[in-house]
């Protein structure tokens, strides 16, 4: 009983969700089943939307189901099982390639640690834990209301032309999306037009 | 729910003061959230088959099951449940041996998550998302993932193709469903299913399918894609039995085999209450008899938060569950109907029904739903003289507004 009610249930809960996604990480990196793969690494893609869970960010988590575990799903369907041959299937990773691989994710490695590790409010310990306050977040905050219309940065602008040209990011934002959705029309079609060339040859 | 067992429940049994936060009321009620819905999901699953079995019966001129249990063989479920049991647990050699034993509790573990953000009140919900339309939606997304690791891993050739074309079905009819689901919340201003089933509160024309022409349109269109994705009949060419034997559970057998079709009788509950909130009013009966002002039966959850328990609300709240369970039921017992009265659509059938009529009048009448508020035309509602409307507050406001409240009514205790 007393035990039991030592435990900081939140960070437990968090060592579950984290130990859950590095382990299904490390099973898509060391399985050779190309099936496999993609089925840890939709669990561990499921492991990380509950640590959005865990954070109270349940819009970031339903997104991150719809997108990165449906989207590994369709990648699993029509990516994987209609292309993939019987030598495709079981991939052998050859010794330059592990090199190759463990060399870039040390260096990430090392940055996101360096990076974590010289952020002051992470090393530091919160007296409070309930009072998690925006100014913890106040990159998100900025980038979020310039998405919306409003620059903060521009009250630091003392020329008021400048500041007047500093527009949110909307705009430049819908333009990419409707570039993606312009390449994946574009994809479909082109998709399209070569299965009817073969079909018309066979 | 934890604060409530903590301060009158454990405190009652165990010596001493607990704290409202002590983690022995979060695991009980936690507890107690998981078995209802794991009930709601098994017994719902048993309930439905034996409907199911019985409705096929009287469309067919028979009887269906009779014996079992005595009268209307409504034991007949369990009885099967028992057989299925019993049975080998069959493992082809072909077969892919983790994904295949995999498969069938991936599909459960998606249907029964889906119910963690499904209120069946007015607060009576696992956990209420702010988020919750968006993360049904996701969740019954990837209840076709089990299907397709099935298909794969079955090592035979009915099941890949049961599979694939699941895949197909099942991603082409996420797009008007995504669509269908966002007109409701279009029109309510939120994404929280307790809020919009609180804001259909009163007579039957406050429900949102009796708020515009289009809405109308829009709940048959998300019943016809709903039907497609949860894989039933005319739309189960993933399970065909006239061409592919079963499809993709055709190796399966014994409990793993009943685990597919607890998901699949799980994810009509679910798209059915989905139906039932987004639509028709929730837990709201066509006539207000609960309403606060007639009765002041109304429930809301935060009195059980502040410790104002009543039994009066809690009576009409347990009755506004009743309604939610009945309009649910009704809708699945329709996905009933039609599976027997329609023939299976060919697979190019099911394609066009998606892609050449369920997008394009989904997005036409989202277009005219929005027009409709924007333009701010009538709906049923407002011909009624004494009409509840409810208006558009995001979950932040009503918070605040119930801490306003509380703060008030501390202000005004601390004065007496």
């Amino acid at each position: 009983m007393m035990l039991l009610g030592a435990i900081d249930w939140h960070s437990f809960f968090f060592f579950v969700f984290a130990l859950l996604a590095a382990g299904f990480a490390l099973g898509v990196v060391f399985t050779s089943n190309i099936v496999h793969m993609a089925f840890y690494l939709t669990l561990s893609l499921g492991a990380t939307a509950g640590l959005f869970f865990l954070a109270g960010a349940e819009f970031v988590g339903a997104m991150q189901f719809m997108i990165y575990v449906g989207g590994t799903l369709v990648l699993l369907i029509f990516g994987v099982m209609l292309t993939a041959q019987s030598r495709f299937v079981h991939m052998k990773t050859s010794a330059g390639e592990w090199v190759l691989a463990a060399a870039v994710g040390s260096t990430l490695l090392v940055l996101l640690l360096h990076a974590a590790i010289s952020n002051k409010s992470w090393t530091t310990g919160r007296e409070h834990r309930d009072t998690l306050t925006i100014a913890d977040a106040q990159h998100v905050t900025a980038l979020g209301q310039s998405l919306s219309g409003v620059r903060p940065d521009s009250l630091e602008e003392p020329s008021p032309a400048a500041r007047r040209g500093m527009s949110g990011y909307l705009l430049p934002f819908e333009i990419a999306s409707i570039h993606l959705l312009v390449v994946l029309i574009g994809a479909s079609y082109l998709a399209r037009a070569k299965k009817r060339v073969s079909s018309s040859k066979s | 729910m934890a604060e409530f067992i903590n301060n009158t429940i454990l405190s009652l049994l165990l010596p001493g003061e607990l704290p409202a936060d002590h983690w022995a009321g979060y695991m009980i009620a936690a507890l107690v959230h998981c078995i209802l819905l794991l009930h709601v999901v098994a017994v719902g699953a048993l309930f439905f088959i034996w409907l199911e079995r019985k409705v096929s019966g009287r469309i067919q001129d028979r009887l269906g099951p009779t014996r079992v249990g005595g009268k209307f063989g409504w034991l007949q479920t369990l009885a099967d449940g028992i057989k299925l049991l019993t049975k080998e647990d069959l493992l082809p050699g072909n077969a892919d041996r983790l994904l295949f034993k995999v498969a069938p509790y991936v599909s459960f573990a998606a249907s029964f998550a889906a119910y963690l953000a499904l209120p069946f009140a007015n607060g009576w919900v696992g956990q209420n998302l702010n988020a919750a339309v968006f993360f049904v939606v996701a969740i019954m997304g990837l209840e076709v993932f089990g299907v397709i690791l099935a298909g794969y891993a079955s090592g035979s050739k009915w099941s890949l193709f049961g599979g694939m074309r699941e895949a197909a079905q099942v991603v082409s009819y996420e797009v008007p469903l995504g669509l269908c689901v966002l007109v409701p919340v279009v029109a309510c201003g939120t994404m929280n299913l307790t809020t919009i089933g609180n804001m259909q509160a009163g007579w039957f024309t406050n429900w949102l399918v009796f708020h515009d022409p289009f809405m109308f349109i829009v709940f048959w269109i998300y019943f016809t894609c709903a039907t497609a994705s949860v894989n039933r009949a005319p739309f189960d060419l993933a399970e065909a039995e006239s061409e592919l034997v079963a499809g993709f559970h055709t190796e399966y057998s014994g409990l793993r085999w009943s685990f597919f079709f607890m998901a699949e009788y799980g994810s009509m509950f679910t798209v059915s209450g989905l139906a039932a909130i987004l639509f028709f009013g929730g837990w709201h009966g066509p006539i207000p008899l609960f309403g606060p002002e007639a009765t002041n039966l109304a429930y809301s959850n935060e009195e059980v938060v502040a410790g104002t328990f009543r039994v009066g609300g809690y009576l009409a709240n347990l009755a506004g569950c009743t309604n939610f369970i009945f309009k649910t039921v009704i809708f699945v017992t329709v996905m009933i109907w039609v599976r027997w009265t329609l023939p299976r659509l060919r697979i190019d059938q099911v394609m066009t029904t998606c892609l050449k009529y369920c997008v394009p009048l989904a997005a036409i009448c989202f277009l005219g739903t929005v027009g409709w508020q924007l333009f701010g035309l009538p709906s049923p509602n407002d011909l009624l003289r004494t009409a509840h409307r409810g208006t558009v507050r995001e979950a932040w406001v009503l918070q605040l507004e119930a801490s306003e409240r509380a703060a008030a009514t501390a202000a005004q205790g601390g004065g007496q």
